[in-house]
């Protein structure tokens, strides 16, 4: 494996302990890749500041240091942490102080969770807090080089944005953040970007529910695979790639798509191939999409539905709008609540705007920095959840051990009003 | 007991040398989500493993999928020491790689056979990550 002088002085330890400490994980990860060389990035997006019980543990015994180094770094030592080399953001985490009485979460966790975002904003983490970074100030642009992590902000940062990312994860983006290298590997080369198989749309897809439905079928389809998706579909909005590649990421490891016309590197379907010639169809038609529906809603059996949960990914603003639309002069369901998860600046606008106040007066919230699946927290005795997200459908259920419905946002709101739940696919 | 034969050779992932029972897994392995790193269990409730123990075992599967969370995870389960004793899997992505490595397990990939079909769950087998290399010492009783 090839390392640059400059990448030798930092494994050497000419720039500290923790920064040898990353590129020593870096150099180990790159060779279980066969990566032939680092690359450079400026743009990293990982997860510092999310509570668990085993980071509690480590900031006991040596405080933030030992939590970084152990979990960012893979190292064994305590190691002090120098200010990030490059930009970096935190991604979604736990609740914060201010979903207190609204979401059970243990108070230990809110409070050592106040405590990294001093110590690792101290060291230059941006606290963006949620997994849409693209939403809310980190836009990377085409051909940009990165080291995110979240499937779901990865899938959209190579095939909506045109960025280069691998699915990274915790220690390679916390040693990307003290080195600005990242293993140069799969997403990072032209040849690995490149379409690898055809997904023909033979029944129409226009809609936010539908977008879902066709990724979570992709997914299934085509695992780790670059899918090519043509045919009977409508000009997707942000809200529907984001539902498609966080449910096609869900349901397989897709990392990078094309959609002929919309996306960047896919002006025509010839073109996503790269000109080694297009292949036979993976055929997506009516009994693709009912049998796709009926896979994720075979987690639900009673039709008494106890929360909703909206925004996952993490809300955009139209898709507040359109709840605060949906609920405007409404009233949940007794028994029943509603989340909307957001990012928190999107949520600074929508309280500005009056949607917020609208969600509020039905019996809804819109929250942030987390989400029921990240966090293992829904409403108390929630045993039965409705939401619009393939992917939190396809988590949920096991991370909570509770019954899942998959249906469109409207469906899901008058599930929070009537309480029960009357889903179909139409 | 039969004598050892090699089954599979791949590529070094993880160097290192263990010696153990097989649990093979037909499907892909979601990490975050898909494992309780505190039992070391599959979770995944649509998984043909859901609520079998990995913990000292080595663990045979296509590949890794869902979140990024994945080496994270299987970081933690080293951390917990409910970890699986080494790794075979077929497709290389990030997650499962640096899985492996943060996990600190011999780890093997991209073998000349489907270590899925090759190898059945109880097999005892030996797993020489730094030469890449599968031996089969012990079959598993068919049931």
């Amino acid at each position: 494996m090839i390392l640059t002088d400059d990448e030798r002085r930092m494994r050497d330890g000419a720039d500290g302990p923790a920064v040898a400490a990353a590129m020593d994980l870096l150099i180990r990860y790159a060779a279980a890749l066969d990566a032939e060389r680092l690359c450079t990035v400026r743009n990293v997006a990982g997860t510092t500041t999310q509570p668990s019980p085993l980071k509690a543990r480590l900031v006991a015994e040596g405080g933030w240091d030992r939590a970084f180094s152990v979990i960012n770094l893979d190292a064994d030592e305590t190691l002090p942490i120098p200010p990030m080399a490059v930009p970096t953001c935190q991604l979604q985490q736990g609740f914060g102080p201010d979903a207190a009485g609204v979401v059970p979460y243990p108070a230990e966790f809110v409070a050592l969770q106040s405590d990294a975002e001093v110590f690792y904003g101290g060291r230059g983490v941006s606290v963006l807090a949620t997994c849409t970074p693209y939403q809310v100030g980190n836009l990377p642009v085409r051909g940009e080089h990165c080291a995110w992590m979240e499937s779901s902000a990865v899938v959209y940062a190579n095939a909506v944005l045109g960025a280069r990312t691998n699915c990274e994860g915790t220690a390679s983006t916390g040693a990307a953040s003290l080195t600005g290298r990242v293993p140069c590997w799969g997403n990072h080369h032209d040849e690995h970007r490149r379409g690898t198989h055809l997904v023909r749309v033979d029944t129409p897809v226009a809609t936010f529910l539908d977008w879902g439905l066709l990724g979570y079928f992709t997914g299934d389809a085509v695992q780790e695979a670059r899918p090519v998706v043509t045919g009977d579909h409508a000009l997707p909005e942000l809200t529907d790639l984001k539902h498609f590649g966080a449910a096609a990421a869900s349901s397989g490891g897709v990392e990078m798509y094309h959609v002929p016309g919309v996306t960047p590197e896919a002006p025509t379907t010839e073109a996503a191939f790269g000109g080694a010639g297009v292949p036979e169809p993976i055929v997506y038609g009516a009994a693709e999409r009912r049998a796709t529906y009926e896979r994720l809603n075979d987690q639900g059996g009673s039709e008494d539905v106890d929360f909703v949960l909206l925004g996952c990914p993490h809300a955009s603003l139209d898709q507040i709008r359109d709840a605060a639309r949906a609920l405007d002069g409404r009233r949940l369901h007794p028994g029943t609540e509603l989340w909307i998860m957001a990012p928190r600046a999107l949520a600074a606008v929508a309280e500005r705007s009056g949607y917020t106040a609208v969600i509020e007066r039905a019996g809804g919230r819109v929250l942030t920095d987390s989400c029921p699946a990240m966090s293992r927290a829904a409403p108390e005795g929630t045993r039965v959840f409705a939401t619009d997200s393939a992917k939190q459908a396809h988590y949920l259920p096991a991370i909570l051990g509770i019954e899942a419905w998959f249906g469109s946002t409207a469906e899901c709101v008058d599930a929070a009003v009537t309480g029960r739940w009357r889903g179909e696919l139409r | 007991m039969s004598a050892a034969r090699t089954v599979l050779r791949g590529r070094t992932v993880v160097p290192g040398v263990v010696e153990g029972e097989a649990l093979v897994s037909a499907d892909t392995i979601s990490g975050w989500g898909g494992i309780d790193p505190a039992t070391g269990t599959i979770i995944e409730a649509r998984h043909p493993l859901a609520g079998v123990c990995f913990t000292g075992r080595i663990l045979v599967f296509p590949g890794a999928k869902g979140s990024s969370g994945w080496s994270g995870f299987f970081q933690t389960t080293r951390l917990l020491g409910t970890g699986p004793l080494g790794m075979i899997f077929t497709v290389t992505t990030t997650k499962a790689a640096l899985g492996a490595v943060v996990t600190r397990v011999p780890a093997l990939a991209d073998p000349d056979g489907d270590p899925v079909r090759l190898l059945r769950t109880g097999d005892l087998i030996r797993l020489d990550a730094t030469a890449g290399t599968v031996e089969l010492l012990n079959r598993a009783v068919s049931g």
